[in-house]
């Protein structure tokens, strides 16, 4: 597999580490369903998902990449900090 | 036997090598399938299982017979292909599989007893007791049947991996292959042409066939030399790809000296990773064969490898040769050999209403409508029995060439999960369109099986491959050559004959065994293949799955297409598992990092243990120690007494800046840091967003904006990856930089109460004690190198960490320890570090391991209440603090048994050591010259209130039982006066 990193182009998925499914860090001071939900609840869809990726082995950047989970397919990637 | 003037090998240069230890001289071009072949050597092989003679089959990759061991000692490889193996001088080929030789094999034995070995015989017969498994069982059916084996010994020939990048991947030489390659690297596209055999041509180097009004094979070179002369264009002969992954990826196994008599420094193997814009897969077609009885025997070959051999390599399979086929193509070989001056038997053919295009009355006898039933001759065929519309007729043949029709090579195509389709009219499985995002089948690989066909198939998929990345296509036609139609009649077995109709010959499946698998209900297809092992050698089935799958399809009364395929997976081929993980031999297997201090340290001849992939002393050993015991116990002391000297510089260093560092900072951990003042050091702890601890560690403020924080060695990595990812996905509008510093520093904790004294004998000026407080830091001199002090302690003493850029650690290390002396200090190592912090209760990894809270540690107050941080929210769920929890606590034996052991677990006093009544465990001992005992760390239910109690540590792996006090984790100074002094 290969990820488009915007800032490398396209380079070879083992210098990127996987994290999660993106999603938004809950506000909340404490415990909450919200909170619940981040840290343990995944939704495992069949098509497109947002995902974090780390260009650790490049340039450190971390990214949101678009990949169709029933085919791999990398639809997309963006700085994780440009939303 | 060798025909003059056939044949593409070169008959001025004789090649000498080995087969079973005799002599046999080939031709530079045979491979050692066709040397043996043009000697007259047909048994090449016993099988699988039955250890039936065998002989090669076909030519290619795909053979499934002709398997022979190459080399000796610890060069030994097994299960070479005879067909790919290319022949060098000297090398020495062996058969395998029989014992004691190829000709008399005793475990030949195994074929009488075939009634008795039907398919899932040993899962029926080898049940019970359970205990034989692996004992008996296993080892006595491994014995019997199998096929080469390896040497067991550490073989270090030289492998490869490699990466590389194209445009277009043309995946196959023949007509197809090349058309495409031409046509792309015309118009200018970056081109790999990867061959799996020696030469390039594919089936052009083995037909009779023209090419543009030349034979094919001249043609071919024609087409050689102009993509030779092009930049953009790599040809790779004897490259297999093997598999095709996400994005365009493929794998690719380069024979690079195999075929050498001495590959020299160049390696056998190169496993290659090729990443492409588009692909074309022309990987032609594999001819099938016809299951009847005993079509195992050697000489019984695949009609298109008889003829393949006969044009590139001028060897004649037989004297005498019948030709058996259900499809047109069989009859070219009919034609061929008799144009050669063969005697040619028969040719027979299952349709009744073949037509023989070509054949005038005499050229051989043709029988329509027949099939062939039986053979005869045990290690060679000697005779075929053919049943024919007037009855049985037995022929004195000594090779019968099959063809029971084609089936594209469509594998890679299928490696993403795709399914095939079966196409009737051709009486085969058909890639679809996009199965692999990027790859198009073309040639006979997509059911295109007439030249003409698969050169202008070729032509048109590398023109769609570059309109699909963006390039201009150069119009132009394909050669002339011929173009006939495709014509077949479905034929799978042809019953009547006395004895077993093999399917798969590598693996001994017969159409028997798939009959029964049908029978006992093992229908699917993925069941019939687990139940009887079908397609499950290292050939994984080439040749035989599709018509075994359509004896399935004939037993359970249902179609093909709905019988289905099995899963296609990679690789292709076999891949030796050393060109995979070529490089990661030994010390290859992972980088080692080492300190600026690490030659000093071997010079002191202290023995290294490894860190994550750092090496560091383990201890210093001085004149006359006899046990690393002894070394730490005094370099302990050392430290309490004098002073000591340890490189620390594995530990994280992560330089962070910016306007809103100090903000930072609070958020990535539990304590407040934007409160500390500039040229002061604060102990930090940071939590997992899911409120479990990550890691520990002090950060310096040498400005407002300025922080270097230090992480422990283990998880440096893990906390530079966290705090990028806290500042660039959940504070990106925050201002702050991150950048690791961990091997740009060298720094050297100097340890005990004289630190101070060796500092200022190192230091350009010396320490102002009014200045320098516990947890200060600053810049300093070294010999007129800018430094970094900081006064901190791991150790409980009055304590500093100094340190330079790197380039200056070895200098600043040795000039370090030649003070030191005067002191009554030197160097200490990891086990008397552990020690001494142990003594003090510091924890490390070993104690916050991943399950562990910042209450249980008891620095639950470390977690500040005015302001948010990583990992707070979570870490106010219930059941993460409290008097349920495990706390860490300190342990000392107070029973007879002194001894104490990490890993071991609590238990109160008069309960039974089980599970049930586990009260927590052992993380970390080490034996205290200081206090005189052993000592332990350890998490224990409630253990901040037991303080004083008396429990059991059972280790029930070791066999200790200790009677331990509970007490504080701080042992020694628990005011932390020496810290201060």
């Amino acid at each position: 597999m290969r990820l488009p990193c915007p800032l490398c182009g396209d380079r070879d998925h083992r210098e990127f580490t996987y994290r999660s499914v993106a999603l938004d860090r809950p506000a909340d001071e404490g415990w909450s369903d919200a909170w619940n939900d981040y840290i343990h609840l995944r939704d495992n869809p069949a098509g497109p998902q947002d995902e974090l990726w780390w260009h650790g082995a490049g340039c450190g950047a971390w990214l949101v990449v678009t990949r169709d989970t029933k085919t791999h397919e990398v639809l997309g990637a963006k700085l994780a900090g440009e939303s | 036997m060798r025909v003059q003037g056939k044949g593409l090998i070169d008959r001025s240069q004789p090649v000498r090598f080995s087969f079973d230890g005799r002599g046999i001289v080939g031709f530079k071009g045979d491979t050692v399938a066709s040397a043996l072949l043009a000697n007259g050597v047909r048994l090449m092989g016993r099988s699988f299982k039955y250890h039936r003679p065998r002989g090669v089959m076909t030519m290619g990759s795909e053979e499934p017979n002709a398997l022979i061991t190459t080399g000796r000692g610890a060069a030994r490889t097994p299960n070479v292909r005879a067909t790919v193996q290319e022949v060098s001088d000297g090398l020495e080929v062996r058969s395998q599989n029989a014992w004691p030789s190829l000709d008399m094999d005793l475990l030949g034995l195994n074929d009488l007893m075939a009634p008795f070995f039907s398919a899932g015989f040993y899962y029926k017969t080898f049940m019970w007791p359970q205990k034989f498994w692996e004992r008996l069982y296993e080892p006595m059916i491994r014995r019997a049947a199998g096929l080469g084996a390896l040497s067991m010994e550490n073989d270090t020939a030289p492998m490869e991996k490699a990466f590389a990048h194209c445009d277009l991947l043309v995946i196959g030489s023949g007509p197809a292959g090349l058309m495409a390659a031409l046509t792309a690297g015309r118009a200018g596209a970056d081109v790999i042409l990867c061959e799996d055999e020696a030469h390039f041509g594919g089936r052009l180097r083995s037909e009779a066939e023209e090419v543009g009004a030349m034979p094919g094979s001249v043609w071919v070179d024609e087409v050689l030399f102009e993509l030779g002369q092009m930049d953009n264009v790599r040809l790779m002969p004897r490259t297999t790809v093997t598999g095709a992954y996400d994005g365009g990826t493929y794998g690719a196994l380069e024979r690079v000296g195999l075929h050498l008599e001495n590959p020299d420094l160049l390696p056998l193997e190169c496993f290659w990773r090729i990443a492409a814009r588009r692909a074309i897969l022309a990987s032609g077609a594999l001819e099938r064969p016809v299951a009847f009885a005993n079509n195992d025997r050697p000489g019984v070959m695949m009609a298109s490898a008889v003829r393949g051999y006969l044009h590139r390599y001028g060897v004649l399979a037989g004297q005498r040769v019948a030709v058996f086929g259900n499809n047109d193509d069989a009859h070219r070989t009919a034609r061929d050999l008799a144009a050669a001056g063969v005697d040619v038997a028969a040719l027979v053919d299952s349709r009744p209403d073949a037509r023989v295009a070509g054949w005038n009355a005499g050229d051989f006898p043709i029988y329509t409508g027949a099939r062939v039933v039986d053979t005869k001759g045990r290690k060679g065929l000697t005779g075929v029995t053919v049943q024919t519309q007037s009855g049985l007729q037995v022929m004195d043949v000594d090779c019968l060439a099959i063809s029971g029709g084609w089936n594209p090579t469509l594998h890679l195509a299928c490696h993403m999960n795709g399914r095939p389709v079966w196409d009737e009219a051709r009486q085969a499985f058909l890639p679809r369109p996009n199965m692999v995002p990027g790859l198009e089948a073309a040639g006979a690989a997509s059911g295109v099986f007439s030249t003409h066909g698969a050169l202008t198939s070729g032509m048109e998929s590398a023109k769609n491959a570059l309109q699909a990345i963006g390039r201009k296509v150069i119009s132009s036609d394909a050669p002339r050559a011929e173009d006939t139609p495709f014509a077949i009649a479905p034929l799978w077995h042809c019953e009547g004959g006395k004895g077993r109709a093999w399917l798969d010959f590598q693996n001994d499946v017969t159409v028997k065994d798939v009959k029964l698998a049908a029978l006992e209900n093992y229908a699917s297809v993925e069941h019939m293949k687990r139940f009887t092992t079908q397609g499950m050698a290292p050939d994984q089935g080439k040749n035989s799955n599709v018509n075994a799958l359509a004896i399935l399809a004939d037993a359970t009364g249902r179609g093909i297409p709905e019988t289905g395929t099995t899963t296609y997976r990679p690789p292709f081929i076999p891949v030796s598992i050393a060109a995979m993980g070529a490089g990661a031999r030994g010390k290859g297997f992972a980088p080692e990092r080492f300190t600026t201090s690490y030659k000093a340290a071997t010079e002191a001849r202290a023995p290294m243990i490894e860190a994550g992939l750092w090496y560091r002393p383990s201890y210093f050993p001085a004149a006359g120690e006899r046990s690393w015991r002894e070394s730490c116990d005094r370099e302990v002391s050392m430290v309490r007494h004098a002073v000591g000297v340890c490189d620390v510089s594995t530990l994280g260093k992560i330089d962070i800046q910016g306007k809103d560092a100090a903000e930072f900072l609070d958020f990535v951990y539990t304590n407040t840091f934007s409160t500390l003042r500039p040229g002061r050091v604060r102990y930090g702890l940071m939590l997992r967003e899911d409120g479990h601890v990550m890691d520990d560690g002090t950060t310096a403020r040498f400005g407002e904006n300025h922080f270097v924080m230090t992480t422990t060695t283990a998880a440096a990595g893990q906390v530079m990856a966290h705090l990028e990812f806290v500042a660039q996905v959940l504070r990106p509008d925050w201002d702050v930089h991150l950048v690791s510093a961990t091997e740009q520093w060298a720094q050297f904790a100097v340890a005990g109460p004289k630190s101070r004294a060796l500092l200022n004998a190192v230091l350009d000026q010396p320490l102002d004690p009014e200045a320098w407080p516990f947890m200060a830091c600053g810049a300093v001199s070294v010999a007129g190198v800018a430094g970094r002090l900081f006064r901190i302690s791991f150790s409980g003493e009055h304590a500093y960490e100094l340190a330079v850029p790197a380039r200056y650690g070895e200098g600043l290390w040795r000039l370090l320890l030649s003070q030191a002396a005067a002191f009554g200090g030197g160097p200490y190592g990891m086990e008397a570090l552990n020690v001494l912090r142990i003594e003090k209760g510091f924890i490390t990894h070993a104690e916050i391991h991943g399950r562990v809270t910042a209450d249980d540690i008891g620095m639950g107050r470390m977690v500040s209440a005015s302001k948010d941080c990583i990992g707070k929210a979570a870490a106010s769920r219930p059941g993460l603090s409290g008097a349920e929890r495990e706390q860490l606590v300190g342990l000392k034996p107070v029973g007879a048994v002194r001894q104490l052991t990490a890993g071991a677990h609590l238990f109160n006093e008069g309960e039974a050591p089980v599970r049930e009544n586990d009260q927590g465990y052992v993380t970390s001992v080490g034996f205290s010259p200081t206090l005189g005992t052993m000592l332990g760390l350890g998490f224990l239910k409630n253990g901040r209130a037991r303080h004083g109690e008396t429990v059991r540590l059972v280790d029930h792996v070791r066999n200790v039982e200790a009677v331990c006090e509970v007490c504080g984790p701080v042992f020694f100074d628990p005011e932390g006066g020496r810290v201060r002094g």
